[in-house]
């Protein structure tokens, strides 16, 4: 035995060790593959041996080789073996290597298990530990099953150094074995109280964790953790704690309060930047994001902590040399920007700043920042920077990112801070300059969407377009701003379309015929043909009012010069545009020697204004009954057939340009007939939206244009594109337009206070311009592109009665994932036509004095407060064989102000109405009900006249002048399968009673023989509920109010009701709109409010409430409501 | 944590920890990637990245980089200290540590880490605890190490 040993050392010695080896592979770096080949040659000799100090030898070279990226499973067998060694040299080495190789698909792991308990169990603590810390990186579910026991007895160690490692280890085998975690539980806990900081800090770390995948189980471990958050001083022990809370708190709202103060204290007093940044991010970051709906109470942390205490700290951390605390300083700026714009925004120096900063990915952060920063007030000065960093940005990548940021900046929201778009056509315009940008596409469509959807823009952008089209060959110039030729594509349609605003269209259209147009790519020459005949259209026009006919004889030959230059292009597509318009021009030059007027002709080819639709307007069009989309029109081609078409597949991409639509291409008649028959479809279809906008329709993708031969001319002029207005003169121009516009404002204030009062009263600074002041130079014809989808019906309920059916739409708050959504075609219909309140409001609110500019502004505003409310959503149910309406608010703050919807859809044949009520809160006693008309028939409805019977307290709000039974003309007609909107105001004198509403609605059934007049009844239904309002309380607020003694009291007892206590409060909360205001076991404090302010309070025993209210009619007919919610379960 | 990886300026992988499984393939792979981001990375950035869905928090020590993958919600700062603590321990440990050390005592970085940090999580944050613990578990290999010789020595 002794020889053998001795033998064994011996051949050690001529054995490499790994520092041989890694000595052997630095000195082979030519040939590394092949030396450590007989590297893995020898050890696999070494393996061989009985000794287990070469083989362990073996083994730690093998860990070395496997980091190299070498595959070593094949020892895994001879690593048990080390791993089994009694000798904790070898040990340890054999679990390195385990814990390196190891992964779970190993099978070997399931020999390991009694080897690691014995170790576990061993009498010398760095065995065991050296087997803790292997079993934590290769852990098994397996393993972790067999073995959870033993390292649960090892958390009670009489050694730290093993407790500490257990903890810690615990939490991989909760992952692998979850069922672990009951059993193991308590004594975890019992850790967090540990003597050894470090055990303590273990447990901390290890509860913080899973609290993290499910805070709700760990709420009542929150005491402890706040005396730990309180006592303790050990930096990484807070930031975990504080990690912790900010899971707990929007579990738990008054945790909230309760860590106002020692989160600001740390703030204040940590010099720790780890921990102040947790701190701010916790506070402002995880909370914002809950993982429960329940948020309304959650957010109360962040909103009692001033953010500018974080925000000031934030600066601090932005301010900083380090490039670290600045770039995770602006991250967690970005964060707080999504709640607090406002207190971000103060900031704006210190981000701009930051763009100058040598650290691109600093530059990026604060880029995005600045996206969410703007206003209209700085905007420009905002672009302006940014414009300058363009030019002297090095780098591609960053340039082309700083040229989407301004277009994004600039276009968010519908252009929404744009005040000049003379300025931002030029910005667009000074964009085009940039070299070897990729973005010439984005700037293109950008140029398009401008020019079609801000009508008074139209003028300047043409002008603008001319020069950069007669300044083309500064842009194609070079192979390397290929990417920019796209913005001639948008220049040339822009040119064309709009022809009638350009001063010189006969230079233009020379410029558009120049023999250099033909090295563009072809879709760009394509539009140049097709455009420059509209600019001919036009030219002839102008040119034939005139007594000399010359003029225009001599433009058709300019065309007739220059086309056959397209006629021979290789691309299809220009080459059929320009050999069907040179033949027409033919034509028309045969007519005009002959004297025969043609302009009046020519132009009506391209007459007709282009209307962009909204690009989801496509949806809006039900599919007619009998057609499946997804079913097949032949046979689906069977598998050898698919083969024999893949090589014609092939070829059809190589040029997939030609493939476009060619929609250009119909003859005068059918294009006038077309247009006619798409006249007819707009005025009966309530889809059509008449002035949404997309760019789409005119702007298609643009094939790839690497392969197109261009001469390369190398380019020595300057940059600059002669006779383009800078857009900085905008800038200047603006500040002054706004100064004046903010001078006349004051004199008429001045004159205002003068006439009213002159003498009393202090002066006003009127301060800071604010946002509204600031009215844009150009009334833009923007339109809200589409109504969000603020309802996805989630499920229906049908419900047979007497005669006909009702669904039951239950509808969402939330807006869906698009994965969730089900495949359900909303019943909002499009652009909604203007509510009569709306147009009332608008009106009515405006003080005469202000410009009707004014007046358009503030009703964009207020279409956008529309869009707030709508999203807010509603939920109803449906009670018996009542429809009752009843409204749940999501319970955001800032929206529950706004308005309470709630919507019913009765399923009438053969017309359908949706309904919904909207409670106005700034006006107690106003209510919107917007109904949705479905026609579910095959015929044609019009005439429809919608009438209520007013009650002495609720009345349909008439147009003035007509009588008090009048009923109101709905403003559409109806085509089969077809639905619109439209809206009732009602005005709602008491809301403490519910009330029902008889209806009819009259309209005239339209077949292709014959039509019928036909009437239906229907009644409209308020409950006392459905002016409640989902409106947190705290407690020590809802106490005061039980005290105040304002409040009358009423109860009523719940008979038969089994079911689960939270059961029955979520029944309430959801049905009734209740909060809830405290939980004590099985009796509860729930609160509501009435769009009239009136305060119901309840408190639910699991078999009766008691309730309270300074309105006891409506406190009993709600509890009314609520008994009859349970006498229906 | 999820990861720790140690690489050389050119690129060479000196350690690796993985406490999240994955297969040799994915580890291959995610490092030669994060090596090569991490390496084009100018010398006055940031320490951090945003990358797939992990925050990346290297730092370089003389031509040593030290490069940790985090979870979203994981404090960077905090992380970089962990970098800079074990950085200290192995300074300790081998008396100014270089690149070679690492290169030649691998196991030992290893079993330093190993102390430091356990299944991603910091076990020990005072650094002569660390010290400690590693000392008199190479005591310990010393002593077997000894008894070996002597046993060998007679030849």
């Amino acid at each position: 035995m002794a020889l053998k040993i001795v033998k064994g050392s011996i051949d050690r010695m001529f054995d490499k060790n790994l520092q041989d080896l890694v000595r052997g592979i630095r000195n082979h770096k030519e040939d590394e593959a092949k030396y450590i080949s007989t590297c893995i040659d020898e050890i696999k000799q070494e393996l061989k041996q009985d000794n287990i100090a070469v083989k362990a030898n073996a083994v730690c070279k093998l860990t070395y080789l496997q980091m190299l990226g070498y595959d070593v499973s094949w020892a895994a067998f001879n690593i048990v073996e080390v791993m089994s060694s009694s000798k904790f040299t070898y040990k340890r080495i054999g679990y390195l290597a385990a814990s390196q190789c190891f992964h779970e698909s190993t099978d070997v792991i399931m020999l390991t298990t009694n080897q690691i308990r014995k170790d576990l169990s061993s009498p010398n603590q760095y065995d065991t530990g050296v087997a803790l810390t292997g079993l934590s990186c290769f852990v098994t579910p397996d393993l972790a099953r067999d073995l959870a026991n033993d390292i649960m007895t090892l958390m009670s160690h009489t050694k730290p150094y093993i407790r500490k490692k257990a903890v810690l280890i615990m939490y991989k085998v909760f992952l692998k074995y979850p069922e672990s975690l009951r059993p193991a539980f308590p004594r975890l806990k019992e850790k967090l109280e540990d003597p050894d900081p470090g055990v303590q800090s273990a447990a901390v770390n290890v509860i913080c964790e899973l609290a993290r995948r499910n805070p709700k189980n760990y709420l009542s471990l929150a005491p402890l953790f706040f005396k730990l958050m309180t006592s303790s001083t050990n930096n990484w022990v807070l930031i975990k704690i504080i990690k912790l809370f900010g899971a707990l708190t929007p579990l738990e709202p008054r945790l909230g309060k309760k860590l106002i103060e020692p989160l600001t204290n740390l703030i204040h007093s940590t010099s720790a930047m780890s921990l102040l940044y947790e701190c701010v991010n916790t506070v402002y970051i995880d909370v914002n994001t809950p993982p429960l709906p329940s948020l309304s109470l959650s957010l109360c942390l962040y909103l009692s902590l001033p953010p500018q205490l974080c925000v000031q700290k934030l600066r601090i951390l932005i301010e900083d040399s380090d490039q670290n605390l600045k770039y995770l300083g602006l991250l967690a700026m970005s964060k707080i920007l999504k709640t607090h714009p406002k207190s971000v925004q103060s900031h704006k120096d210190l981000i701009l700043q930051c763009l100058d900063d040598k650290d691109e990915s600093i530059r990026l952060r604060a880029l995005d920042l600045l996206y969410g920063m703007v206003s209209k007030k700085n905007l420009m000065e905002i672009v302006k920077k940014l414009m300058l960093h363009v030019d002297k940005a090095e780098g591609t990548t960053y340039r082309d990112e700083l040229l989407t940021k301004i277009i994004d900046i600039c276009s968010q929201s519908n252009y929404q801070y744009i005040t000049n778009f003379e300025w931002y056509i030029s910005i667009l315009v000074e964009l085009t300059r940039l070299e070897g940008t990729r973005h010439g596409h984005l700037i293109a469509s950008q140029m398009l969407d401008v020019a079609i959807r801000v009508k008074a823009i139209r003028g300047f952008a043409v002008a603008q377009m001319a020069t950069l089209l007669d300044n083309a060959h500064l842009l194609t110039g070079n192979m390397q701003r290929m990417g920019i030729c796209e913005v001639l594509y948008a220049a040339a349609w822009i040119c064309g379309e709009f022809s009638e605003h350009l001063e010189n269209p006969m230079q233009t259209l020379e410029a558009m015929l120049r023999p250099k147009v033909a090295t563009l790519p072809g879709h760009i020459q394509a539009v140049y043909v097709q455009n420059a005949a509209k600019l001919f259209a036009t030219v002839l026009k102008s040119q034939e009012g005139n007594t000399d006919s010359t003029a225009a004889q001599e433009t058709s030959q300019l065309m007739i010069d220059r086309l056959p230059l397209f006629v021979q292009s290789a691309n299809l597509e220009v080459q059929e545009r320009a050999s069907c318009i040179l033949q027409l021009v033919k034509y028309i030059q045969k007519l005009q020697q002959k004297d025969v007027e043609v302009a009046e002709e020519v132009s009506a080819l391209f007459a007709g204004e282009l209307n962009p639709v909204a690009p989801k307007a496509q949806k809006k069009v039900p599919v007619p009954e009998g057609l499946d989309l997804d079913s097949w029109i032949n046979e689906p081609p069977s598998e050898s057939e698919s083969e024999d078409e893949q090589p014609k597949a092939i070829f059809a991409k190589e040029e997939p340009k030609h493939s476009r639509p060619r929609r250009e291409e119909v003859d005068e008649k059918e294009l006038a007939k077309r247009r006619e028959a798409r006249k007819q479809e707009q005025a009966n279809n309530p889809f059509y939206i008449k002035a949404s906008p997309s760019s789409q329709k005119v702007y298609q993708e643009a094939p790839g244009v690497e392969h197109i031969p261009v001469v390369q001319i190398d380019l020595s002029v300057p940059l600059k594109v002669p006779g383009l207005p800078m857009s900085d003169q905008y800038v200047k121009l603006e500040e002054e337009r706004r100064q004046k516009e903010r001078a006349e404002k004051k004199k008429k204030e001045k004159k205002k206070r003068k006439e009213k009062r002159s003498g009393r009263g202090k002066k006003h600074d009127s301060g800071p311009e604010s946002e509204e002041d600031i009215t844009p130079a150009h009334q833009v014809d923007i339109v809200t592109e589409e109504m969000p989808e603020w309802s996805i019906i989630t499920s229906y309920i049908f419900i047979k009665t007497k005669s006909y059916c009702v669904t039951v739409h239950v509808c969402s708050s939330r807006p869906l994932a698009d994965s969730e959504k089900l495949p359900v075609r909303s019943h909002r219909a499009a652009e909604a036509p203007k509510s009569p309140t709306e147009d009332g409001d608008a009106t009515s609110q405006e003080p005469k004095k202000k410009s009707s500019k004014e007046k358009r502004e503030k009703k964009k505003d207020k279409d956008r407060d529309r869009k707030v409310r709508i999203s807010t959503g509603l939920f109803l149910c449906l009670l018996g064989n009542h429809s009752h309406l009843i409204l749940v608010s999501s319970g955001l703050p800032g929206i529950n102000k706004c308005i309470q919807k709630s919507k019913l859809v009765f399923c009438f044949l053969p017309l359908t109405k949706v309904y919904d009520i909207q409670g106005n809160l700034q006006d107690g006693s106003q209510v919107v009900v917007s109904v949705i008309f479905e026609n579910k028939c095959d015929s044609f409805l019009k005439s429809m006249e919608f009438n209520v019977l007013d009650s002495l307290n609720s009345k349909l709000q008439r147009p003035e002048g007509s009588g008090p039974h009048d009923g109101l003309t709905v403003p559409f007609q109806l085509p089969p399968g077809v639905s619109n909107e439209a809206r009732f105001v009602f005005t709602v004198q008491s809301i403490i009673m519910p009330q029902k509403l008889k209806g009819t609605l009259t309209f005239i059934v339209k077949n292709e023989d014959s039509s019928t007049h036909e009437k239906l009844d229907f009644k409209l239904h308020f409950t006392c509920t459905s002016y409640l309002i989902t409106t947190p309380c705290y407690s020590d607020a809802f106490a005061k109010l039980l005290e105040s003694g304002d409040l009358k009291c009423s109860s009523v007892r719940l008979e038969g009701v089994n079911m689960p206590f939270h059961h029955l409060l979520a029944r309430i909360c959801f049905h009734h709109h209740f909060s809830v205001v405290e939980r004590i076991d099985s009796c509860a404090s729930m609160y509501s409010r009435s769009i009239q302010g009136h305060h119901v309070c309840l408190l639910v025993k699991t078999v009766s409430i008691d309730a309270k209210c300074d309105e006891p009619t409506l406190l009993g007919n709600v509890l009314d409501e609520i008994k009859q919610t349970f006498s229906q379960c | 944590m999820q990861f720790m990886l140690l690489f050389s300026r050119q690129g060479k992988l000196r350690l690796q920890k993985w406490y999240v499984p994955l297969c040799d393939k994915e580890k291959k792979k995610i490092t030669r990637e994060l090596v090569q981001t991490v390496l084009a990375r100018k010398p006055k950035m940031c320490s951090f990245l945003e990358w797939r869905d992990l925050k990346i928090v290297y730092k370089r020590y003389a031509s040593l980089y030290f490069c940790c993958a985090i979870e979203d919600q994981d404090n960077e700062l905090i992380t970089l200290e962990i970098i800079h603590r074990y950085v200290e321990l192995l300074d300790k440990y081998f008396g100014s540590v270089c690149e070679l050390d690492i290169i030649f005592n691998f196991e030992k970085a290893y079993f330093i880490l190993d102390e430091f940090l356990l299944g991603g999580e910091a076990q020990e944050t005072s650094k002569k605890n660390v010290l400690k613990a590693i000392e008199q578990a190479d005591l310990l290999q010393e002593n077997i190490d000894f008894q070996m010789r002597l046993f060998a020595e007679p030849e």
